[in-house]
């Protein structure tokens, strides 16, 4: 009960400082834009070519855009030592990861459901029939992404190299949420959509996993 | 002020040490704050107060040696220390922690911002709490607005109303009158008083004589990690705070 009225209070304000900073959301969004519009316009993709690349790109984009989002997730905690003041309160400490991992995922579907029109109309590829289902990887591809990320932005803030360090540890270990989410929506935007039951499998599992170490080791990433 | 409702309590700490690689920030730390004592800890900069303030406040884990956090009732009889996991909880729940940054959301109103920390802390009736404390240190008026449109004094008593959602029985400061002006800083010698008066054990690291040095019926001067003068004498205590940055 505490863990989820933690987590709900600090939902509420990692929400309510983004929306009042829009920080995170203009840089991200922006970014990923210019990397689908750039792409669409130096390729000029063929029908069957973006069905081809058009799903690796789209992930690439997604993790770039997704390392830009979790780089400030812990350094803004440290601007004025709220970290201290959250160590403080909260009788779990698994709440701040919990709900900036929540906030992370939540920013970044936002992200993405911006951008699959336009991925959809640049690169002509139909995602209406398979829309519920893209949603899906989306989702999970995203919410492993995020808890590596907040995992890994918690340990880089307290490092020197901050800035270098979260990309270095974040792409090597978000390879195989890639793979699979690439694998997954290649299958979905295929002419003849099918479900690779094999990635989904693989994304539930990273995820899972990782949620329980966050939960495990949490407090100590958190330490000074 | 506003901290009525505790039991007082102490602050003990055996043999604390704290490591950073091979710099040793604080070394055989011992010494007991009696619950409801007044202590101004001073010394150079670098010398390990910080780290001490940041220890008793649950924070930072020391290297070797226990802190406690005894009642009055177990301060005369000489309570065994109690393993320090289970104090680093104890010390959120007894301490209210100010520290050199103000520790609150810049993006948040005053009164968001004391509303989270009271919701995060289980603070009942937060909201009554809230209001309360806001009229104490003078910002409920300016309840709405956000913190990043105060002055470094106005944030301060927003960190200090942060400090004392949960009525605490020990107040950690660390040199709490930074960018405070000069009627800042009155009023908050007078808010500490108020608390000490009614019992609040309170430490605090300072930088020179102020109204809120006056306060201080003990000072402990830190010189390189270590306890170097402890003194409850009221002029040796003057002494210690003058000549903290000599």
């Amino acid at each position: 009960m505490s863990l989820l009225s933690s987590t709900t209070a600090l939902l509420g304000k990692e929400l309510r400082t983004e929306f009042r900073s829009r920080e995170l959301l203009t840089t991200t969004v922006v970014f990923i834009l210019m990397v689908i519009v750039l792409f669409s316009f130096t390729f000029d993709p063929t029908y069957n070519e973006s069905r081809r690349f058009g799903p690796g790109l789209l992930w690439l984009a997604f993790l770039f855009a997704a390392s830009l989002m979790l780089q400030p997730c812990f350094l803004r905690e440290q601007n004025n030592d709220t970290l201290s003041a959250l160590r403080l309160s909260v009788s779990d400490p698994f709440a701040i990861f919990f709900a900036k991992l929540i906030a992370n995922t939540l920013f970044l579907l936002f992200t993405e459901a911006l951008m699959l029109p336009v991925f959809a109309i640049l690169y002509n590829v139909p995602v209406l029939r398979v829309l519920g289902q893209l949603l899906l990887v989306f989702f999970l591809g995203s919410l492993g992404v995020s808890i590596a990320g907040t995992a890994l932005s918690a340990i880089s803030a307290q490092a020197r190299m901050r800035e270098l360090l979260l990309p270095l540890l974040l792409l090597p270990l978000l390879t195989p949420v890639l793979v699979a989410s690439t694998q997954v929506t290649i299958g979905l935007l295929d002419a003849s959509p099918y479900i690779e039951w094999k990635g989904i499998g693989f994304l539930v599992a990273f995820d899972v996993v990782f949620l329980t170490l966050l939960w495990l080791l949490g407090e100590y990433l958190l330490e000074e | 002020m506003t901290s009525r409702g505790f039991s007082p309590s102490g602050i003990r700490f055996e043999n604390i040490e704290k490591r950073y690689g091979g710099l040793a920030a604080l070394r055989r730390i011992r010494f007991e704050i009696a619950p409801g004592e007044c202590v101004a800890l001073a010394g150079r900069n670098g010398s390990g107060k910080t780290t001490l303030l940041r220890i008793a406040a649950g924070l930072v884990r020391p290297s070797s040696g226990e802190l406690t956090f005894p009642s009055a009732a177990e301060a005369s009889a000489g309570a065994a220390p109690i393993a320090s996991k289970t104090e680093a909880i104890r010390a959120k729940v007894t301490a209210g922690f100010v520290a050199h940054a103000t520790m609150v959301y810049d993006e948040l109103t005053a009164e968001e911002n004391l509303l989270l920390f009271a919701r995060l802390q289980q603070t009942p009736d937060a909201a009554n709490r809230v209001d309360e404390l806001l009229r104490e240190v003078g910002l409920f008026d300016r309840r709405n607005s956000l913190v990043r449109t105060f002055s470094r004094g106005m944030r301060q008593r927003v960190a200090i109303a942060r400090a004392l959602l949960h009525e605490p029985s020990i107040l950690l400061l660390d040199e709490p009158s930074t960018g405070l002006d000069p009627q800042g800083v009155v009023w908050l010698a007078a808010t500490l008083r108020q608390l000490r008066d009614a019992g609040c054990t309170i430490l605090m690291s300072l930088h020179g004589e102020s109204e809120i040095s006056m306060l201080a019926t003990r000072a402990i001067r830190l010189d390189a990690g270590l306890i170097v003068a402890d003194t409850r004498t009221g002029a040796e205590v003057r002494s210690i705070l003058t000549f903290a940055d000599a």
